[in-house]
């Protein structure tokens, strides 16, 4: 069987639904200007963002990557935005090693649409593999470009030069020269060679760029920003999903911009006080929607998931049927995980504002150009009328890819005629962003006496197909994701359904270890010839102490996995105290690749660890009858300081190979490897997130 | 009541004009232009507003500002501690929204406290949410600060 490319496009869930609103249209140019000294260009199509979205064409004009003022300031320009996964510092990082400067003489802007290269969004964990490298072809073009320059002014061959803390100096000459006075009075344009190779990360733990900002509180996230002027913006929500206006009473009210258009009511107050107060004098009657049974959260809704299903495309090798003929031990099992919520801690927030035609706005997005075509679509303008700039955010895990709140300011800041600042209530977040899709997973397998497994058939309801089809060496295997008729608007979320998908195989290989008698462990290294992904197995385990035979060792649990070019083990172990389950113990190994900043590395691994307890122990959005029902963090349980165990981290580094992004997939194998680390304490088995629903 | 006219803010008597049930953390924010506080939640869950009244943390979103008047209120704007630099040197952040209310609630522990043994910590820190999940981190930049101090 050759080797089948992924069928299921890894970011089917980014929402790709038109505009919410659509208003009336004006018109006038926006113009970007670029300074002078030496600049490096890429021309478009080839660049990281290189592959048009749908039926969007990539801009033709040239876009600047990188500018070495007169005054040797470096700025570099990159559509990817920083939430919080530190790539502002990794970038940096990238563009100050290939020039040989330091990191605080580089300016990296970041998601400016009037200044950036076109950039499809940031998630994927695309910013490292594929960003990192553009910027270090940039910075080293510029580079060469320089020791050309210095080359020229001293009249000395290249090879006599060397450059070193952002200068560049010449055995045996004068002083050395920084890259300001080489640039000095000069216009030069370079472009990059698009395939030229890169040099590998070096490795370092610099210090998170505008950590002295944060802990100062001066960093200024969207919510923060103000206008001269500026109105603060509330929206009329519907009482449920899908309603629409029937009826609207909204008195008038000095000061305050009252804005009625179709399915949109919103106000614009000169203070947040009066905006509320405003929204709670319009009085509107809705119709709702009739919501189908089922469409509620609860046990009912993984057979309503499964009922509104399309049949999907399967993924097969060899056949499943003579596989299971010649299996010794059969199971079938089903899983299921809930919705979840993004709930980053700063809620959406926009600030609008319009000059004649132009329209600026500043926004927490992750797809700053997919925020500008939204906003364009919804006004009828052009889009090099509507500039989006994302100051560094109040994270995001995938869940803010949508600009309707962006919409929102913008619709309110054309009426009234002055910025306005739109910040949703934790309660809006909560309800009108989108969630991770909740699915069904059905499992069914066979095994042989020697403990290679036969036969793999994982149907998928709805959750997605990322990771849907495993590492482990069965030659008779089916995979098959099938959307379904989510009854929540579902989207992205931090490492897709590779979590779901995770969960439910490495829950199901522990199974079927238990039905053999076998080590967990044991049985999964005997169906598995990927060396990378044995090695991270092998990492964890020998720092957890996997199979000492410590009687101590009770409640312990281990998974693994692939996503994203990450290779990824964990170990847990837990306990139970009063019915809940209690994570004493992590060890995670993760095999990303070269690795870029260790110890930002970590922190992302023990985040994504510390975040996956929240899905895979208490985190569900209840929901029924098109409402949210826990829309607060008083009714929907986030991981705290309390739930933390103790988190051991070992990075298989692999300065051999390019570097994966690693964002997302560390959240992966938290789930199932406490999941049968409860099996292993009591031999309850919990095919569910999270696992304390059902209960112990 | 009547409205609410002077705060003392980080050491400074600032007038203002606001009516006594505002929360105190719109009063910072949008009177005062102190936008280190930072709304979370509303509800006093996540403890990203927290601010010190008199030494004392508090939740500044579900403080009426009427009940920080005559009192000393500390933001982040105005604190100047040792734990601020250990959140740098252990990287005890991601995103970073969180940062203020952690550092704040974690300055009032260390003054009552200040060698605060690990359970001390998560006791006292339990209403401050960090969504990106650096909780280890938040804690060994408190165990670093009060060994420094």
């Amino acid at each position: 069987m050759p080797d089948t490319p992924a069928r299921i496009e890894p970011e089917r869930y980014e929402l790709t639904a038109p505009p919410a609103y659509r208003f009336a249209v004006d018109r006038r140019d926006f113009l970007g200007l670029l300074g002078g000294g030496l600049l490096v260009v890429f021309s478009a199509g080839a660049q990281e963002s290189g592959r048009a979205r749908r039926s969007e064409a990539l801009p033709q004009d040239l876009d600047a990557w990188l500018h070495i003022g007169e005054d040797g300031a470096v700025t570099i320009c990159t559509g990817k935005t920083e939430v919080g996964q530190n790539i502002r510092t990794s970038l940096s990082q990238a563009a100050a090693e290939e020039l040989h400067c330091p990191i605080a003489s580089i300016k990296l802007v970041m998601a400016d649409t009037a200044l950036v290269p076109y950039d499809m969004g940031t998630f994927g964990s695309r910013t490292t593999p594929t960003m990192a490298p553009q910027i270090r072809r940039a910075a080293a073009t510029a580079r060469e470009a320089l020791l050309d320059l210095a080359a020229e002014k001293w009249n000395v061959d290249r090879a006599k030069l060397s450059i070193a803390d952002g200068k560049i100096a010449c055995a045996g000459a004068a002083a050395p020269i920084g890259f300001g006075e080489l640039t000095k009075g000069q216009k030069i344009a370079k472009t990059i060679a698009p395939d030229a190779p890169v040099a590998r990360p070096l490795c370092q733990s610099v210090p998170k760029l505008a950590a002295r900002e944060i802990v100062t509180g001066q960093h200024k996230y969207t919510s923060d920003l103000t206008r001269p002027g500026m109105l603060y913006g509330r929206v009329l929500r519907p009482p449920a999903f899908g309603a629409t206006l029937a009826n609207l009473e909204a008195p008038s009210l000095p000061g305050v911009t009252v804005v009625h258009e179709n399915n949109f009511v919103g106000v614009a107050a000169p203070d947040a006080r009066t905006a509320a107060a405003s929204l709670r004098q319009i009085k509107a009657e809705w119709n709702r929607e009739p919501v189908p049974p089922g469409a509620a959260f609860g046990p009912g809704l993984y057979e309503y998931l499964k009922q509104t299903s399309e049949p999907g495309q399967p993924d097969v090798h060899g056949s499943v049927a003579d596989g299971m003929a010649a299996a010794d031990i059969k199971l079938a099992a089903a899983y299921t995980v809930a919705y979840i919520a993004h709930a980053p801690l700063e809620p959406r927030a926009a600030l609008a504002e319009w000059d004649g035609g132009k329209l600026t706005v500043s926004t927490g997005s992750q797809v700053p150009f997919g925020v500008r075509r939204e906003l364009a679509s919804a006004f009828g303008i052009p889009e090099d009328r509507v500039r989006v700039i994302v100051p560094d955010a109040g994270a995001a895990y995938g869940g803010k890819h949508s600009g309707e709140c962006a919409v929102e300011a913008a619709r309110l800041a054309k009426a009234a005629g002055k910025p306005v600042k739109l910040v949703w209530t934790r309660e809006e977040e909560f309800t009108w962003s989108y969630f991770r899709p909740a699915g069904l997973i059905e499992i069914s397998s066979g095994v042989r006496r020697d403990g290679s497994i036969a036969a793999w058939e994982c149907h998928n309801y709805n959750s997605g197909g990322s990771a849907l089809v495993g590492k482990y060496d069965i030659a008779n295997q089916r995979n098959v994701f099938h959307p379904a008729k989510s009854p929540l608007r579902q989207g992205s979320y931090r490492a897709l359904a590779a979590t779901a998908n995770h969960f439910a195989r490495e829950v199901h290989i522990d199974e079927l270890a238990h039905a053999l008698h076998m080590d967990p462990l044991e049985f999964r290294l005997k169906n598995l010839k990927d060396e990378r992904l044995r090695a991270v197995l092998h990492a964890a385990a020998e720092r957890f102490r996997w199979g000492t035979g410590n009687s101590k060792d009770k409640g312990i649990g281990i998974a693994g996995g692939f996503e994203k070019n990450g290779y990824i083990a964990t170990c847990a172990q837990v306990d139970i105290e009063d019915s809940r389950i209690r994570i004493l113990r992590v060890v995670q190994a993760f095999d990303c690749g070269a690795v870029v900043n260790p110890d930002h590395l970590k922190n992302q691994i023990q985040g994504a660890i510390s975040m996956a307890i929240g899905g895979a122990l208490f985190e569900q959005i209840r929901f029924g009858d098109g409402q949210i029902l826990n829309p607060r963090f008083s009714q929907y349980r986030v991981p705290r300081f309390s739930d933390m165990p103790e988190i051991e981290v070992v990075l298989v580094d692999r300065p051999d190979l390019p570097s994966a992004g690693a964002g997302e997939t560390p959240i992966v194998g938290l789930a199932p490897a406490v999941a049968n680390a409860v099996f292993h304490l009591n031999a309850t088995r919990l095919r569910s997130l999270p696992l304390l629903e059902g209960g112990l | 009541m009547p409205r609410v006219t002077e705060l003392t803010v980080n050491g400074t008597r600032r007038p203002i004009d606001a009516d006594p049930d505002i929360p105190l953390l719109t009063v910072l924010r949008d009177h005062l232009s102190l936008t280190g506080a930072k709304y979370g939640c509303g509800e006093g869950q996540c403890g990203a507003c927290t601010v010190l009244l008199d030494g004392q943390p508090a939740r500044s979103c579900i403080t009426p500002v009427r009940a920080a008047a005559g009192k000393q209120i500390t933001t982040i704007e105005g604190i100047h501690h040792p734990l601020q630099d250990a959140f740098v040197e252990e990287g005890a952040m991601q995103c970073g929204y969180c940062t203020s209310g952690m550092i704040v609630s974690g300055v009032a522990l260390l003054k009552k406290t200040p060698h605060p043994t690990r359970e001390d910590i998560v006791r006292h820190m339990n209403g401050n949410i960090c969504r990106c999940g650096t909780y280890l981190r938040i804690i060994a930049a408190i165990q670093k600060a009060a060994q420094h101090a």
